[in-house]
């Protein structure tokens, strides 16, 4: 039976997981380089175990293999076969599953690198990023077996194993329970998958660090190693936490992108560190410095990487975004207390040979700068994890449940933010080591001056709020400074090179993609600022019960309800449509057509907004269900976000930027070719 | 007889009184006729114990619907937004609040993450401070960098180690 075979090729997965390990292990005792050969290839045999397993699970989803307890909990007849397929990762075993490929792929593709300037790490290495992985396989192979059959015995009780249970017979169910109505969206069709991408990708930077750790390497040669892997990780992970918020934009129906949900800021803390290390490791690639911090950002994001996915399995908090509850949350903490300590241990270990040869000179340098960022950095993940654990920590202790909201958070990390957007329009102007305040000075009136035009239009536009106006300017100033640094370096090379502007432009990008990359993320950021100040500082909102041909109004629009049609769908959905006409400034401009859905097998509701969409803002209305709705009269809510679509405008900047910085470039090979000679041991 | 016609008489009144009154508080109420917007600014504010992180204007469950009409319900008979909050506050815990009061055991929540954030700024002024001890300002980096075509040198110079 194909079921035998998928828990096999599991099965197989956690022996060869282990087997890697141990291989690794053996050529760290008797360094014969057959072993750690068979160790690698152990790693590939897992990815193929794993491929095969999740191939498997995926057939039994998309050919409605109901007897199989989680294709009959994820899926049903009625859905649409791609939806079907991407219920691998709709439930928590399949999930669990698809964490374990993603991360197999990564190993098995690490393992296929070059390793001779690493040969000492690779062993740690694999214990690192294997031992994870083989936590997450047991996990599938022990708790939450994804291939569990049902069985039925003769009092009408369902069971679900491997093994067929005495007296029992397989249960096949006419059909299943299918995806949860919120997971029905094409952002989550990808969004899970890149936001595990991201959470698994920082695990091989981790092991490398571990593995330096292990054998007392400060060279940094495991950054070298996984400056590309780190910025991949990273690149997965902002896009998970974008696809995200445009997800819950638009299916969860509450006229926002970001809610300060524990869900969704335990995906967004691992970024948070890992923004923090990418800046750090520059310093470290470039004068030694931060040896100890980098490390401890690296085990910081790893841990809460696991913490992250620990909080999405466990449903161990209230979120929107925890779909799955189940008994792995003590194993998961058992991991995380593990690894953490295992970390620290081998960190405190080689903690003098960490230090750094070179010292900081001034907080008036990009070191000083870069340190101050990391500092806002932990800054805001202190504020997002104390707001995470702090209403267990209430009940623990007091026994009172409190609920801990976005102000908190707004409040909290505000300030902070505001300051890493100051420090991102000083930093391009700083030189290493140390500058002057003249210097600065000398080099950021022009930008300065152009970019407090903003806050002037916005004061003659009759904005007078503090927190806006300084908001607005910092964003622009950025923006400002940004724009500078590359019109600067561009005139600089067509002067000496006689090229055109956009012919130097080119060139200066491309021949120095890690920094002009790090500046278009920068501009990236600018663009989501924007957004996020229009929404969180001018959202407004206006809710109202119209009968047909009644109108309501939102600042320039307004609103006529002019239908309401009801018909069940074919995918086993009934719908409630209204349609309303828009009008702006009294002008007729379109057609709206919010709507709920109900899901009779689940007899789940989904509101669904529509949206009037332009760069200025968005029109997002919801038919809502305050009073009966029906032809007579129904409520809609009415949002209007001013800017939010630069949200995701940024998005594609800040992906445009990453791409940049991490397309390879001559210069990797020539630092590597450069440093081979002083890749020695401490 | 004429104690019973007595009664019946202040019954009667008693009745048209409670009659009049309850019409005149009808009224009085009927003239705060709160909008959804209102109802909203302060729904926004409270999350039901039973659904989860939603907050209490965007959930469409059946108990969040009959949340939102005592709130209505408040405001209607002249409740404040304050007395509204401590209404659902006493009645179900302060986990229905979205932030609770910096008070008591709460007051951690509010202080700890600015606290360590001033500690962490004082742990790196201090390094700092002991590192300059030590250091050796190499001043030609400053008086190369003020020179005007620097910028030029320097980045022609990054270019070309990379060509």
């Amino acid at each position: 039976m194909i079921v035998n075979l998928g828990y096999t090729a599991l099965l197989l997965a956690l022996i060869c997981s282990l087997y890697s390990i141990i291989s690794a292990r053996v050529y760290i005792n008797n360094n014969k380089i057959q072993w750690v050969d068979s160790s690698r290839n152990a790693v590939l045999a897992v990815w193929f175990l794993l491929t095969l397993a999740c191939l498997i699970l995926v057939y039994l989803l998309t050919n409605e293999h109901f007897e199989i307890e989680y294709v009959a909990s994820v899926s049903s007849r009625a859905m649409p076969w791609y939806l079907k397929a991407t219920a691998l990762w709709g439930g928590q075993a399949g999930s669990l599953l698809f964490w374990s490929w993603l991360m197999s792929s990564y190993t098995g593709i690490m393992m296929l690198r070059d390793w001779s300037n690493e040969r000492d790490l690779q062993p740690y290495v694999i214990t690192a990023s294997m031992l994870t992985l083989a936590f997450f396989v047991s996990l599938n192979v022990f708790v939450e077996n994804p291939f569990n059959v049902l069985w039925i015995d003769s009092f009408g009780n369902i069971t679900s194993s491997m093994m067929r249970p005495d007296a029992n017979l397989m249960f096949t169910p006419n059909d299943g329970a299918g995806l949860n109505p919120l997971l029905r969206h094409p952002g989550m069709i990808i969004h899970p998958p890149m936001l595990y991408l991201g959470f698994v990708g920082f695990v091989i930077p981790y092991s490398f660090a571990i593995g330096a750790l292990a054998v007392g390497r400060t060279d940094g040669v495991w950054i070298r190693a996984t400056r590309r892997w780190t910025l991949i990780a990273w690149l997965f992970l902002s896009l998970g936490l974008l696809l995200g918020g445009r997800w819950a934009y638009d299916v969860l129906g509450w006229g926002g992108y970001w809610g300060w949900d524990p869900v969704e800021i335990a995906a967004f803390m691992p970024w948070l560190t890992g923004t923090a290390f990418l800046h750090s490791v520059i310093i470290q690639e470039k004068h030694g410095m931060f040896k100890r911090w980098n490390m401890i950002l690296i085990i910081l994001t790893y841990a809460l990487v696991i913490f992250g996915t620990f909080l999405t399995r466990s449903g161990v908090l209230s979120s929107v975004h925890a779909f799955a509850q189940s008994s792995i949350g003590p194993l998961f903490f058992i991991f995380i207390t593990v690894t953490f300590t295992i970390s620290l241990l081998l960190l405190f270990r080689g903690w003098e040979s960490l230090a750094s040869s070179k010292t900081l000179t001034s907080w008036l340098s990009r070191e000083g700068m870069f340190l101050l960022n990391n500092l806002l950095f932990m800054g805001i993940l202190v504020a997002c994890f104390w707001g995470v654990i702090y209403p267990l920590i209430s009940e623990i202790i007091t026994g009172q449940k409190v609920t801990v909201g976005p102000p908190f958070y707004e409040r909290t990390t505000g300030p902070q933010f505001a300051a890493l957007l100051l420090l991102m329009g000083i930093v391009p102007l700083v030189a290493w080591r140390i500058t002057t305040v003249n210097r600065i000075g000398h080099l950021i009136w022009k930008p300065t001056m152009i970019s407090l035009l903003i806050p002037i239009i916005s004061i003659i536009s009759g904005i007078f709020n503090f927190a806006a106006l300084l908001s607005l300017w910092l964003a622009s100033l950025v923006f400002c400074v940004t724009i500078y640094e590359f019109y600067r370096g561009s005139i600089a090379r067509s002067k000496s090179s006689g090229n055109s502007f956009f012919i130097s432009l080119w060139q200066l990008i491309s021949r120095n993609r890690r920094r002009y990359g790090g500046y278009i993320v920068h501009l990236g950021i600018v663009f989501m600022a924007v957004g996020i100040i229009g929404v969180e500082m001018f959202q407004t909102e206006t809710q109202g019960t119209l009968a047909i041909e009644e109108r309501m109004s939102l600042e320039d629009y307004s609103l006529v309800y002019k239908d309401l049609t009801e018909y069940p769908e074919n995918d086993g959905r009934f719908v409630t449509k209204a349609t309303l006409d828009v009008y702006k400034n009294n002008k007729l401009i379109g057609e709206l057509e919010p709507r709920r859905d109900y899901y009779n097998i689940s007899q789940q509701r989904m509101t669904i907004p529509d949206v009037y969409s332009t760069l200025e803002g968005d029109l997002y209305v919801l038919l809502i269900d305050w009073k009966p709705v029906g032809p007579q009269q129904a409520t809609f809510k009415v949002y209007l976000n001013p800017l939010i679509n630069w949200i995701w405008i940024g998005g594609f900047l800040f992906i445009l930027g990453t791409l940049v910085a991490t397309w390879p470039d001559q210069r990797d090979r020539h630092i590597i070719t450069n440093n081979k000679s002083i890749l020695q041991p401490f | 007889m004429e104690i019973k016609w007595v009664s019946k008489s202040i019954l009667l009144v008693m009745l048209l009184t409670c009659i009049t009154f309850n019409n005149i508080t009808n009224v009085l109420a009927q003239d705060i006729n709160p909008t959804d917007d209102e109802v909203n600014a302060i729904s926004k504010q409270l999350y039901c114990p039973v659904c989860e992180s939603i907050p209490l204007d965007a959930c469409g469950t059946q108990a969040c619907i009959q949340w939102r009409d005592t709130i209505r319900s408040k405001l209607s008979n002249g409740w404040s937004e304050e007395e509204i909050k401590q209404y659902f506050s006493d009645q179900y815990g302060i986990r229905v609040l979205a932030e609770p009061p910096a008070d008591g055991f709460n007051t951690l929540l509010w202080y700890l993450p600015p606290s360590l954030f001033l500690i962490g700024a004082l742990l790196v002024t201090r390094l700092l401070s002991n590192t300059k001890n030590k250091l050796h300002v190499q001043h030609e980096t400053i008086s190369n960098i003020d020179n005007a075509n620097h910028y030029v040198e320097r980045i022609e110079h990054d270019l070309k180690k990379w060509q």
